[in-house]
């Protein structure tokens, strides 16, 4: 492992030292292909990102892929209501490791303005382990190109060995999230304990 | 001869070199697939991708293949027109030779629509 001062030293000299790590991140970073998969009109600023306007390309991200086994990233756009709850998880699931998920919108985090509805789902990370989310009624394509970068910035930054190292390395985490089912009442299990975390708010 | 054989050498090289670029990524993918990205197959993810939603029935199923028919029937009005309305249009001026032609064309049609007629393939079932 090299120290980061040489590694200054020697880029200042116009000699560039890299790792396996490093290298395999930013390639990783750089072509994170999407998902083409919209749910409402998040999904309207989602295509405008990806138009020559706002050229989402520029971050190796234009690609979109119409079947999960060629993407690696899922943004979630729009509404999820329980209906396409199940379906949305079990999308994610067919998608190879390794991938993350972007949640667009006020819906996709929390429900939104249907927040209060019997049938809208109160935000995608009660299923998905969400890495990036972004706020906005719908957020602006430029919004969306910060979640891109952010969650370019965390993929550069994710461990190859160790202990701390993402999910797609780790062979004891399984891959699979538990799809839910419609009960008679609600979805069941209404989330995922494994991946829902909400804070603690102690009134 | 050293000089042909250093010549073929140098394609020989290149052909190696050729097979080693295209051969060298899907390696490496390999080598990285099996050192450090576990496989995790899983129910879902093997299963068939049908928009999230779980594919029913099976895909091997019959399709009517009568339709076919139903296809040759339509071709036969189809072309005939395409051809008709340049005979309406040129046929004060057409030699005999051309006009017989012409009718040779369309009876052939006619003979086709009659069989299916016969057969009764007109008939909506």
């Amino acid at each position: 492992m090299i120290e980061e001062g040489l590694k200054s030293e020697l880029q200042k000299q116009g000699v560039y030292v890299t790792t396996l790590e490093d290298l395999y991140n930013w390639g990783r970073a750089n072509s994170v292909w999407p998902l083409t998969f919209g749910l409402a009109c998040c999904a309207i600023e989602m295509m405008a990102a990806s138009m020559a306007r706002f050229d989402l390309a520029r971050f190796g991200a234009e690609v979109f892929r119409p079947s999960p086994r060629q993407a690696d990233l899922m943004i979630v756009a729009g509404t999820v209501t329980k209906k396409m709850a199940p379906l949305v998880v079990r999308i994610y699931n067919q998608m190879p490791e390794p991938k993350y998920v972007i949640a667009m919108g006020a819906c996709a985090i929390s429900g939104g303005p249907f927040k209060q509805g019997y049938n809208v789902l109160k935000g995608m990370d009660r299923y998905l382990p969400v890495d990036v989310m972004i706020p906005g009624c719908p957020p602006r394509p430029e919004a969306l190109i910060h979640a891109i970068m952010t969650l370019q910035e965390k993929i550069k930054n994710q461990k190859l060995t160790g202990p701390d190292r993402p999910r797609h390395l780790n062979a004891d985490i399984p891959g699979d999230f538990p799809v839910p089912v419609y009960g008679p009442h609600d979805l069941e299990p209404s989330k995922n304990p494994g991946v829902w975390h909400p804070p603690l708010i102690k009134r | 001869m050293p000089t042909a054989t250093s010549s073929y050498l140098v394609l020989l090289l290149l052909a190696g070199a050729a097979v080693g670029f295209a051969a060298a990524p899907l390696a490496a993918a390999w080598a990285w697939a099996k050192f450090f990205s576990p496989n995790k197959p899983g129910q879902d993810k093997n299963a068939i991708y049908e928009c999230g939603l779980e594919s029913k029935g099976d895909a091997w199923i019959h399709f009517r293949s009568e339709y076919y028919l139903y296809g040759i029937i339509f071709l036969v009005f189809d072309v005939e027109t395409i051809f008709l309305l340049p005979f309406a249009v040129a046929f004060t001026g057409l030699p005999v030779g051309a006009f017989m032609a012409m009718i040779v064309f369309l009876l052939l049609l006619v003979e086709g629509l009659v069989w299916a007629w016969r057969k009764g393939f007109l008939t909506w079932n």
